[in-house]
């Protein structure tokens, strides 16, 4: 068994790395853990190693489990190492070695059936109602859960669904898109959506309802559960090409990238590759059509901001500078830029509930960060950052003093959209 | 080893000893070719601990070798004969400046980066400027006695170290130096331990001398029809009356690599050989010394001169620089990243032994490096899957050494002798000179307990070139 894993390994991946470090400071893991084991050149030297026998997976997988997956090291990297790839191929192995974690299983279960993102979030809207979220506050009955799901269902914001009214499925404007609306935004974060839409219809932007489309595949793929997310990738690209749209287009920093990967998802598969191609050649976050388009930023907002980008929307979809671009013509406020921006906060979609001691490092080493500029606000594109965020912002106690919001809903503040 | 683990389990309980196999491995490499499985992992982070470390391993008969971040291209902190890696990477924070005085006092670890934003944020400078400045740690750079781009006009890390903290081979805690710059008391022990790579001592503190920043910088490019011209150019400009910060040079196959991959404005393929020259000082020194160098370069033949207009510009043009590294690995993915000085006026005899070398060993052959002070650095790209082109390799890097030598070079410029170049010593020195070595070596440490197997070649390897055949 074990040598058939290992051939699974991208061990010939391992030789583009030249062991400069380089990667070194760019990783938020070894930023706060401090040990080359969980630095992206020790991981890749660990999965070199096991191919070569000279550790096992067993000695592999703290390394592995541990990564964030945010490749910002990837960014920096001199020499382009596909650290992606190594890393993916690591998780599929990790996988079929041993049972699958609960916490992904329980993942798997929701993101795959539309009834069960429903239930949650009806459960969430129940949550808060003020009668049952003060009971639930009173009798501290989220104490009976782990400290990380307590700390993550305290900070959950408020649920809001209301359907935003998409356009027929014709084209009747000179700019047409899809829009993705993704299971974890639209659970928490649906009122961003609507207001992402409504932004782009409001500068003649016609947005189109993709009935059809389902889970991006992102948190899958990270599980190591390549099949599942080939099969939603399909089911997405086969949605898409039913409609006429230029664009794909998607608040979410995390699917965004996913989405953005199809193509080398489904690279060996000759009967979709093509189809994937263009898919991705459509995909764009939102930043990129508002950063292109001559936004109505009318209204005027004085205070004074800083920007937590998502890596996956940097290291990956390589969405680097047009979020700031937005946000520096914002009338009024002030840009600070944050210390060491570009490392991951932490959240990296499940890993601060699975990873919840290491994650809670790494924000507290963000917050720092954030305490040196004192926003009023912290921007953000992805509602795992989102959510991070707020709990960085709860724990140390800055309720009161900052805000934290998605780019999309400071533009449409600007906007004067609501 | 398990009696030792435990022992310093004792002291260091909080996870910073490890023998688990997924971090030994993790410090069994650096950025070299060298694997060696070591037997403890320690990240001490005071000098009592690294004091505790050294007593201890003297009773158990245990070798230690100080680490970094680990980005030696020769091998220096490897554990050649197992034993303990003592990593000073977490001993990372300790910064105190005295701007009055202009000296900053640093432990092992801080990154070389961050020595420089703390000065420039008193309006100061600490001038070594390692490629890797961004992840080495100083110690590191103290060990190996690192350079940089501005050594030229700057100087080397031993230039700009006034004062040490010393972990003796016996656990003592000496102090070398002081604060002063002046300081003519005793042997210059300071001096001593610098460059010494670990193999004297182990540096757990040091005073750096930091310098006013200068107030601007200027840059200009030069591209060439021919390669010996450029190194002619390189004499001719510091003989202007001009001390540049940097003048660097790159070979044609480095600047086709780049701009294979990333074509740039004003910049021709054809050239033979591309300089970068940078100015800093006041600004209108800076014009006026540009126009010198402008001047001096025209009556080259086959010379065209870009300077940059402004910052913008100017980081154009150096990053065709910054760019040869990740350029040139897209002929193969092992990089063997050699470091050899020559006198100046040898630059141009030395570009043409390498492309003698290249053609005789059909070999991705590349030189770029600080032509300013002839530190130069031959770079083979190769597979290192490949044995055959490996053993090609290997005599192609014997004689590079020795064309730099017979040219009055050197062995290393910057990257330290480490495990990869002893070979070579004798090459260099004569058996007289290496004899004075090792004799303050087995003075200091009786027991060879620091650093083992690095600098000096073992018996069998004396007269023989690595790997040759």
């Amino acid at each position: 068994m074990t040598s058939n894993l290992i051939d699974k390994l991208d061990y010939d991946a391992t030789f583009d790395c030249v062991q400069c470090g380089f990667c070194l400071p760019s990783c938020p893991t070894y930023l706060t853990m401090k040990e080359e084991k969980h630095s992206p050149r020790g991981r890749i030297n660990l999965v070199k190693y096991a191919v070569e026998g000279k550790v096992t997976l067993k000695d592999l997988e703290e390394a592995i489990d541990l990564c964030l997956g945010c490749r910002q090291c990837e960014t920096v990297c001199p020499t382009d190492v596909k650290y992606g790839d190594i890393y993916e191929s690591a998780v599929e192995v990790l996988r079929e070695k041993r049972n699958k974690k609960l916490d992904t299983r329980i993942m798997s279960l929701f993101l795959e059936r539309n009834y069960m993102l429903d239930i949650m979030y009806q459960g969430l809207k129940l949550y808060h109602t003020p009668l049952i979220s003060t009971v639930i506050n009173k009798t501290k009955a989220l104490d009976v859960l782990p400290e990380r799901l307590g700390n993550m269902a305290a900070i959950l914001p408020p649920v809001k669904k209301e359907k935003t009214q998409t356009q027929n499925p014709f084209r009747t404007k000179k700019i047409t898109v899809g829009f993705f609306r993704g299971c974890m935004m639209d659970a928490f974060f649906s009122n961003i959506n609507d207001l992402a839409i409504k932004i782009l219809q409001a500068h003649d932007i016609q947005v189109v309802e993709i009935k059809q489309q389902t889970c991006c595949g992102a948190l899958q793929h990270h599980a190591g559960e390549m099949e599942k997310s080939k099969k939603l990738a399909k089911l997405n690209i086969e949605a898409l090409e039913k409609y006429d749209v230029d664009y794909y287009v998607n608040a979410i920093g995390g699917c965004g990238a996913s989405l953005i990967e199809y193509d080398h998802l489904l690279r060996d598969d000759e009967s979709w590759k093509a189809r994937a191609e263009k898919f991705v050649g459509k995909v764009r976050d939102i930043s990129v059509i508002l950063d292109n388009i001559n936004l109505n930023l009318d209204i005027p907002i004085n205070i004074k901001a800083t920007y937590q980008p998502s890596c996956h929307l940097q290291n990956v979809q390589h969405v680097f500078n047009e979020p700031e671009k937005i946000i520096q013509r914002i009338k009024g406020l002030d840009y600070k830029v944050l210390p060491e921006k570009d490392i991951c906060c932490g959240s990296a979609g499940i890993y601060n509930i699975v990873n919840y001691d290491a994650s809670m490092d790494i924000l507290d080493r963000k917050m720092s960060h954030v305490k040196e500029v004192e926003p009023q606000l912290i921007i953000t594109s992805n509602p795992g950052c989102h959510l991070q965020m707020l709990l960085g912002v709860k724990k140390e106690g800055l309720e009161e003093n900052i805000k934290v919001k998605h780019i999309v809903e400071v533009v449409a503040e600007a906007c004067g959209i609501r | 080893m398990e009696e030792l683990y435990k022992a310093l389990k004792k002291q260091l309980d909080d996870g910073r000893v490890s023998i688990e196999v997924a971090d030994l491995s993790s410090y069994s490499f650096d950025a070299s070719f060298g694997e060696y499985m070591p037997d403890i992992i320690c990240q001490p982070m005071s000098t009592e601990e690294v004091v505790h470390i050294v007593k201890l391993c003297n009773e158990y008969d245990v070798p230690i070798y100080p680490r970094g971040s680990g980005t030696s291209l020769s091998g220096g902190p490897l554990a050649v004969h197992g034993g303990l890696v003592l990593d000073f990477s977490r001993w990372d924070n300790d910064i105190t400046v005295y701007e009055n005085d202009l000296m900053m006092e640093v432990s092992p670890g801080v990154i070389t980066e961050k020595i420089h934003k703390v000065a420039e944020s008193y309006g100061l400078m600490y001038p070594p400027d390692p490629s890797s400045s961004r992840i080495s740690t100083i110690g590191g750079n103290l060990a190996e006695n690192a350079g940089g781009p501005r050594c030229l006009k700057y100087g080397v890390t031993k230039d700009y170290v006034v004062g040490l903290e010393v972990v003796t081979a016996n656990g003592d805690v000496i102090h070398c130096g002081g604060c002063t710059v002046k300081n003519v008391t005793g042997y210059d022990m300071t001096k001593l331990i610098v460059g010494s790579e670990g193999t004297l001592g182990i540096i757990t503190k040091a005073t750096l001398q930091l310098i006013p920043k200068p107030i601007d910088t200027k840059t200009a490019m030069l591209q060439f029809d021919d390669f010996i011209t450029s190194g002619k150019a390189v004499s001719k400009i510091l003989r202007s009356g001009i001390l540049p910060s940097k003048i660097e040079i790159m070979d044609k196959y480095c600047v086709d690599a780049v701009l294979s991959t990333h074509p740039i404005e004003n910049i021709t393929a054809d050239s033979e050989s591309l300089l970068l020259v940078e100015l800093d000082g006041h600004p209108l020194a800076l014009e006026a010394e540009m126009k010198i160098i402008e001047e001096t370069c025209a009556s080259l033949p086959g010379c065209k001169m870009i300077i940059a207009q402004d910052e913008q510009q100017a980081s154009e043009l150096w990053e065709v620089r910054k760019l040869v590294s990740p350029a040139i690995v897209k002929f193969g993915p092992t990089k063997i990243s050699e470091d050899t000085s020559v006198p100046i006026s040898q630059i141009p005899a030395f570009f043409e032994e390498i492309e003698r070398i290249r053609q005789a060993y059909d070999l991705n052959l590349v030189v770029f490096g600080h032509a300013g002070d002839g530190n130069l650095h031959p770079n083979i790209i190769i597979d290192k899957r490949k044995p055959e082109e490996m053993k090609r390799a290997e005599k192609a890097v014997a004689e590079i050494f020795k064309a730099s030598l017979k040219l009055g070079g050197t062995l290393s410029g910057e990257h330290g002798i480490g495990l990869f170049k002893k070979p070579f010593m004798y090459n260099e020195f004569d058996e007289a000179g290496m004899k004075f070595m090792k004799d303050v070596k087995q003075a200091l440490d009786p027991n060879n307990r620091l650093n083992p197997g690095k600098i000096f070649p073992d018996e069998n390897e004396r007269f023989v070139l690595v790997h040759d055949e």
